[in-house]
């Protein structure tokens, strides 16, 4: 039966041109703009790491002594808190991250000095974050504590240095020191970049930045502490800060630091000693609000940071408000359409189809505009894809259409179009049979 | 020409009425605040920097160690002024669509009870302010003893200059001259009011805010070193910002040049609204295609009704109407839908303009809006029923006789 209904509703489409073509461009169009502010949407709002961001934590107090009834702590955190924090070793897996712009070089290659951005960070982080090398390895915690002079470099500033051949063992002069490279990372590009995201709920939607790519960088959190001290910037001082730049005794934030923990009862227990040592810091007197203690999981922390940029929410409502303007044209095209084929449809009936056969005939019917609108639509999505990728945004080279989302377009395509068949298709079934058949 | 037989005929089709009524409801909702979009983007893209932006560029350098400051900012400065065509050369710590060093919040009291607001810090040098061309509405100009050495971020006791609107914000109907503030323990005394000074990041700032800067006159030191604004004439700007770029090899080797940060101020304002102009392009696509389709919809149905009722025709036309008379019918028809989705549509984008004021930094849609909007939907309906209406005319009165 459905295979006849196919072929109706193809000698139907073929009869009237102009009409299909008018169903399948209004289709087409509302689904490719859908389709391709989705796409970005999804890109900019998923989880960067899937894997992992059930067990991932960013834990936060509020290091400010300073009276007053603030209720949410900074979104980083000082020095001090972040080390004793840290060298407590309550969680599973603990990840401190600071960064900064250092000046570099690659004594053996002739290239001028750079200045790109350098991550400092405690051992965990790469085994916490799932990190991919193409060469080499992360250091360990002993290293971290010894300071020893090793980095790991990400994959583009290895291409741009020794041409993307294996470059552990060579040297790197960071400032006035030389580090040994041990790892070099696989292409890797958390989108957005979660483990440096904060401050995003002040930059009024401008958020795009939190999408650039990871640092070129890593070194072990007390090397590049040490290394490039005087070159740091604050996050926030209560107080101006007595040597800009040397931010370890500093009224300062500007620590991140990340915990994983397996289970909930972990999270508990790292609540607790997160709420216990800010007490213990009041009762020091160095703090001034022990309540302000915050464990967010990953998605939590990228939710009330509000990441996604205001720019792209608002080009997706208007994709869909758009959408919903093509559907009420597809409506009132097939309604035109089907009733137009009265005469046929009463014979049909009189021949003995049931309104349901109808019914179903018209949807297919309407299932097919959707299914062309749908391969139309998704070209445009492709070619508005293509248009985001010229753009200037830090996100542009992500904005490829996936498998899911290449599905999702064709089901979006039959399923509107399958609802604005559902009105005519009952319009059609309805018909008074003789009145119909008068008219033939 | 009657309306009632219109109406009587629309009331047979209401289902078809009430689809095409919608889409242009909706069309006119997302047209208005899609063009109003639009319109505050365009005011932000051609806001007022207050500078002359046109003969201004800036040179960025980094990667030196503190103590090299002052010896480089010596070298770089004297190396500059010897450019054939440059009109000054001085030091800047934030630079207008640039860099951005000098964002804090200030308070009007030194207990820092009382937030005045997050503003811009300009700390620049002498000649700096000069060099921006800004406009001193009232008091003074930085003088010679306003330029005070400083070890920290940022120069304390100092006699600064404000902009108007952040005059305004601060102390508003009162005259800002000879008010002071504070930025943690540090005091400054306003001395001078000037029109515009744009923050280095308008785009993320609603309305006014915009505009919230202040200079502070200082010595160059470790603290103000590296950020250099070059003033050229136009015409030379472009070959004077590419000498100095190539000489910050010889005269400062031990720096690092930041490539994506030493451009003309034109270029980079040019950088910080292109995705403004991204989403201008983006609205303007969604209107075009809104529209389109809108009138395709209509295409689409009115054909359909004249198909149908070219028996009709043919029936009015042999009892008397003239070809005229059938065309009205139809254009007056579009109308009366048309009118009604747009009745429905301007309630509609007035709701979502108060949706969108809920979520993003938005002014209210003004009222004129509507109307412009109701007349672009009036003349699109007009436009997409011609067709078929004219092909409605054509029906010859013969058809009456004939059946279908």
């Amino acid at each position: 039966m459905f295979g006849y209904y196919l072929d109706l509703a193809l000698r139907s489409l073929k009869r009237n041109k102009v009409l299909t073509a008018l169903m399948v461009i209004a289709i087409a169009v509302g689904i490719g703009a859908s389709m391709t502010t989705l796409t970005v949407m999804r890109l900019l709002s998923g989880d960067p790491i899937p894997a992992r961001s059930a067990h991932l934590f960013y834990a936060q107090i509020d290091p400010d002594p300073t009276p007053g009834d603030r209720k949410e702590p900074y979104d980083v955190i000082d020095y001090q808190s972040a080390v004793d924090l840290w060298s407590a070793h309550r969680a599973d897996r603990q990840a401190l991250i600071i960064e900064s712009p250092v000046r570099m070089r690659a004594p053996d290659v002739n290239l001028p000095a750079m200045m790109p951005t350098m991550a400092s960070i405690t051992a965990d982080f790469f085994s916490m974050f799932d990190v991919p090398f193409q060469y080499g390895n992360g250091w360990t915690a002993e290293d971290d504590t010894r300071r020893a002079q090793v980095a790991v470099i990400s994959a583009d500033l290895n291409q741009k240095l020794f041409g993307g051949a294996n470059s552990v063992g060579r040297t790197l002069r960071l400032r006035d020191t030389d580090v040994r490279i041990i790892g070099v990372l696989k292409p890797w590009r958390p989108s957005p970049l979660f483990y440096m995201v904060a401050g995003a709920h002040y930059a009024n939607g401008d958020t795009a930045d939190l999408y650039s790519k990871t640092q070129d960088i890593f070194t072990p959190f007390f090397t590049g502490l040490e290394l490039n001290d005087g070159n740091f910037s604050q996050y926030t001082c209560w107080h101006l800060p007595d040597h800009p730049g040397h931010l370890r005794n500093s009224p300062c934030v500007w620590v991140r630091l990340w915990v994983q923990l397996g289970d909930g009862s972990k999270v508990v227990a790292y609540k607790q000693f997160l709420d216990g040592y800010a007490a213990q810091q009041k009762v020091l007197g160095r703090i001034a609000r022990p309540q302000n203690t915050r464990l967010r999981s990953l998605m939590q922390w990228l939710d009330y940071e509000g990441v996604v940029p205001s720019d792209v929410r608002l080009q997706t409502w208007l994709a869909f408000a758009f959408l919903a303007i093509c559907l009420f044209n597809t409506i009132g095209l097939l309604l035109a359409k089907f009733l137009r084929r009265g005469g046929e449809i009463g014979v049909r009936r009189a021949l003995g189809a049931t309104r349901g056969a109808v019914f179903a005939q018209c949807l297919v019917e309407a299932g097919m505009v959707g299914l062309i609108g749908g391969i139309v639509g998704w070209m445009l999505a492709l070619a508005g894809l293509w248009m985001v990728r010229q753009q200037s945004v830090p996100y542009a080279d992500l904005a490829h259409l996936d498998a899911p989302m290449f599905l999702l377009t064709f089901a979006l395509a039959i399923a509107a179009s399958l609802l604005a068949g559902v009105l005519p298709a009952l319009r059609a079934s309805r018909l008074p049979l003789g009145l119909q058949l008068k008219t033939l | 020409m009657q309306i009632q037989p219109i109406l009587a005929a629309l009331r047979r089709h209401r289902l078809a009425t009430l689809l095409i009524a919608l889409e242009i409801a909706l069309a006119c909702a997302v047209l208005c605040n899609a063009c109003f979009l639009i319109a505050n983007r365009i005011a932000l893209i051609h806001l007022d920097s207050g500078v002359d932006q046109s003969s201004l560029a800036t040179v960025q350098l980094t990667g030196y160690e503190d103590s090299q400051a002052n010896d480089l900012n010596a070298r770089v400065l004297a190396g500059f002024r010897g450019i054939a065509g440059m009109q000054s050369v001085s030091v800047l710590n934030s630079i207008p669509f640039g860099a951005r060093r000098g964002t804090a919040g200030m308070t009007l009291d030194q207990a820092g009870q009382k937030f005045g607001g997050v503003v811009e810090f300009y700390v620049g040098g002498p000649g700096s302010l000069e060099a921006l061309g800004v406009k001193l509405v009232a008091g003074r100009g930085p003088q010679a003893d306003d330029f005070q050495a400083f070890t920290g971020l940022m120069p304390g006791n100092a006699s600064v200059q404000i902009t108007r609107a952040l005059a305004k914000h601060l102390w508003p109907g009162a005259d800002p001259l000879g008010k002071t503030f504070w930025l943690g323990d540090l005091q400054y005394r306003v001395v001078g009011v000037i029109d515009h000074l744009v923050r280095p990041d308008p785009g993320g700032w609603p309305g006014d805010r915009k505009d919230w800067s202040i200079f502070v006159p200082a010595q160059t030191g470790i603290f103000l070193s590296g950020s250099y604004l070059l003033r050229a004439d136009p015409k030379d700007l472009p070959r004077v910002l590419r000498e100095a770029r190539d000489m910050v090899r010889k005269i400062a080797p031990d720096a690092v040049l930041d490539q994506e940060g030493s451009k003309t101020l034109d270029d980079l304002r040019t950088e910080g609204f292109q995705k403004d102009r991204a989403m201008i392009g983006m609205l303007v696509g969604v209107i075009v295609a809104l529209l389109l389709v809108t009138a395709l919809g209509i295409v689409g149905l009115a054909s359909f009704w004249v198909q149908q009722r070219r028996r009709q025709i043919g029936i009015r036309r042999a009892i008397g109407a003239t070809r005229r008379d059938i065309l009205h019918y139809f254009q007056i028809e579009n109308f009366l839908i048309v009118s009604g989705g747009i009745a429905l549509g301007m309630l509609l984008a007035y709701a979502l303009n108060l949706l969108l004021m809920q979520h993003y930094e938005l002014p209210r849609l003004p009222l004129y809006y509507l109307p412009i909007g109701a007349l672009v939907l009036w003349g699109l309906g007009q436009i997409a029923v011609l067709g078929p209406a004219l092909r409605a005319a054509a029906v010859p009165p013969v058809v009456a006789t004939r059946s279908v």
